[in-house]
């Protein structure tokens, strides 16, 4: 391993050593305190009691264990409509950003047509825009669609269509698609193979670190984002996990609303820890290297 | 799969099999195929982004009653810079962009310097910090408001301020800890991206550098201030622009937290404001030009961080 700001042989040594396993021991307890502290808390918390919630100091563990909140939570705010509704809205927005930034990548890194630049300028460009400048409009937009005047109001293409248009998904797939040498691309035009099946036998499997990568982060945003599904899934039978729970916090015990979020996130920390490799590696490479 | 198979024997690239199809043909063609590729995003791209962008303006200076859209100038703007949240909304905005850089900058720094450093539990570090990032906010939102700054001594913060022997707080219900309670909260939610970006950068530092300003006698502080520093400036630069962009957006944290304006106004934010006079008040105009403010003051704040950057260059 390279060398860092401490040298090894630094940390080998008598009083050095001992530093470096104080610091160590200190460093993980205290973060799993601070980053899973929280989250024992809210596991726990939703299954007290309200009085034990009420109570002065504050519990560690559940002396009453009620299961009843995350069954509340489950059927007071319909759970199964609302993760299956979050679910469906991710797993069209990995299919549709797969097959459109895929695509617009591809012709941008090896068809190179006409003003692609330009047009990969413009792309870039939205990058600098604050998505909250562009919430009104968009939601304009969305209600009443330019020219064919429909409404996308609580229909699923409301989601899906606005993450196609993701810059930083385009950008990532350009420069992983720029990597795969041009040779290989001319072997298979000279074999014959059109454009798609290029892109189809060719680049797509050499890709499938990059595809992981945007898949996992069009699962996130979707599971993560709430503006705008709340604005556009206003009906109770459209909307996503978080919208629900923040629709439902109003009149719900407290305890039932934790065990619904306890329930919200579980999906994300799962997809996070049998992915977190691939997590980890495409939010360092995308923002570093730019 | 011939191609696949056999790598060795298809080399050079060729050139095209002669068709009938002319030379200018044939551009057209590929042409014609390259944007057929593209034609799904750009058509998103169009319809999410580009339009919206010009529309906002455009909105900016109408007014639409009824079904009918007039324009009506500047009216937008005066209207939205006399509600008497606007300069409170302003005022809180940068207060928490402030905060929030200092402490949310700052110490993901720290933290990946000194994960940089432990030869051991890196993996489960790194997840560690990670793991609130992967949380719908309003799911790590509602165990702030509800456990960790619940006002009375049964909260989680004022149990250990408690426990400390140091003054509990209102948290949420005292004007002046809103701003700083969402910036702990946001912080929480945020920093592990940071971290994790930080951490990739430091890994490219070569080892020599180090070796170098200790044999020069350099201690600790010294080696991060004239080496850590100045070799991860770019992204550090970077990301201080970025944490700008997204800390002036703040909305969910007061929308949660602080349903939304907070005691005595004290959590209303610029965009919390958009949505109020977008989504409640009906006017969906005056939205759109305080949407334009903001981009305009964003915009300097670009501005103002490539002149700074570019100079040191």
């Amino acid at each position: 391993m390279t060398r860092t700001l401490i040298s090894q042989a630094q940390l080998q040594r008598g009083r050095g050593r001992f530093l470096y396993w104080t610091v160590l021991t200190v460093v993980v307890a205290g973060f799993t305190l601070v980053f899973l502290g929280p989250l024992y808390w809210m596991v726990t918390g939703a299954l007290k009691t309200g009085q034990e919630i009420a109570q002065t100091p504050p519990t560690l563990w559940p002396h009453d264990p009620q299961l009843q909140n995350y069954a509340d939570a489950w059927n007071n705010l319909d759970l199964a409509k609302l993760l299956f509704n979050t679910f469906y809205y991710a797993a069209g927005a990995v299919f549709f950003q797969l097959v459109f930034d895929t695509a617009a990548a591809y012709a941008l890194s090896k068809l190179r047509p006409v003003l692609g630049n330009v047009i990969l300028g413009l792309m870039l460009a939205t990058l600098m825009i604050p998505a909250m400048v562009l919430i009104v409009p968009q939601y304009v937009t969305a209600i009443d669609l330019p020219f064919i005047h429909v409404n996308l109001l609580d229909s699923p293409w409301a989601i899906w269509l606005p993450l196609v248009a993701n810059a930083f998904n385009i950008f990532l797939l350009k420069r992983f698609f720029d990597s795969i040498p041009e040779d290989l691309i001319a072997a298979a035009q000279v074999d014959g193979a059109s454009p798609l099946r290029t892109l189809w036998s060719i680049i797509l499997p050499m890709s499938r670190p990059i595809l992981g990568v945007v898949s996992i982060f069009a699962v996130t945003a979707v599971w993560k984002d709430f503006l705008w599904p709340k604005l556009v899934m206003p009906s109770p039978e459209t909307r996503t996990l978080s919208v629900g729970i923040y629709a439902f916090s109003g009149g719900t015990p407290m305890n039932v609303v934790i065990a619904a979020s306890v329930i919200a996130a579980i999906p994300t920390v799962i997809i996070f820890l049998i992915f977190q490799r691939n997590i980890m590696s495409g939010l360092t490479t995308g923002s570093l290297k730019g | 799969m011939a191609i696949m198979t056999a790598p060795g024997t298809a080399t050079k690239p060729a050139p095209a099999p002669p068709r009938t199809v002319s030379k200018k043909g044939r551009k057209v063609r590929d042409n014609l195929t390259g944007h057929a590729f593209l034609l799904g995003a750009v058509f998103c791209f169009a319809l999410f982004m580009w339009f919206p962008m010009i529309r906002g303006i455009v909105m900016s200076f109408q007014r639409t009653r009824r079904g009918e859209t007039t324009w009506v100038g500047w009216d937008n703007y005066s209207r939205i810079i006399a509600d008497p949240s606007f300069w409170t909304a302003w005022k809180n905005t940068f207060l928490f962009t402030a905060l929030a850089l200092v402490v949310g900058y700052v110490l993901p720094f720290f933290v990946a310097i000194l994960l940089n450093e432990l030869r051991h539990a890196k993996g489960y570090l790194r997840i560690l910090v990670y793991l609130p990032v992967m949380l719908p906010p309003a799911s790590a939102l509602f165990l702030f408001k509800y456990y960790a700054y619940d006002p009375s001594e049964a909260g989680l913060f004022n149990a250990i301020l408690k426990a400390l022997h140091l003054p509990t707080s209102e948290w949420m219900q005292s004007p002046t800890m809103t701003i700083p309670a969402m910036v702990i909260a946001s912080t929480w939610m945020n920093l592990g991206s940071a971290v994790l970006i930080y951490l990739a950068s430091l890994q490219n530092i070569p080892g020599e550098l180090y070796e170098a300003a200790e044999l020069d006698g350099a201690g600790v502080w010294r080696r991060i201030w004239n080496v850590t520093i100045p070799q991860t400036r770019l992204i550090l630069a970077l990301l201080a622009m970025l944490q700008i962009v997204a800390t002036m957006q703040l909305f969910i944290e007061p929308l949660i937290l602080a349903n939304g304006a907070g005691t005595q106004d004290s959590a209303t934010s610029v965009a919390y404001l958009i949505y109020q006079h977008g989504f409640f008040q009906n006017d969906l105009n005056g939205a759109a030009a305080l949407g334009v403010i903001m981009l305009v003051v964003l915009a300097a704040f670009s501005a103002v961080y490539v002149r700074l950057t570019t100079k040191q260059d």
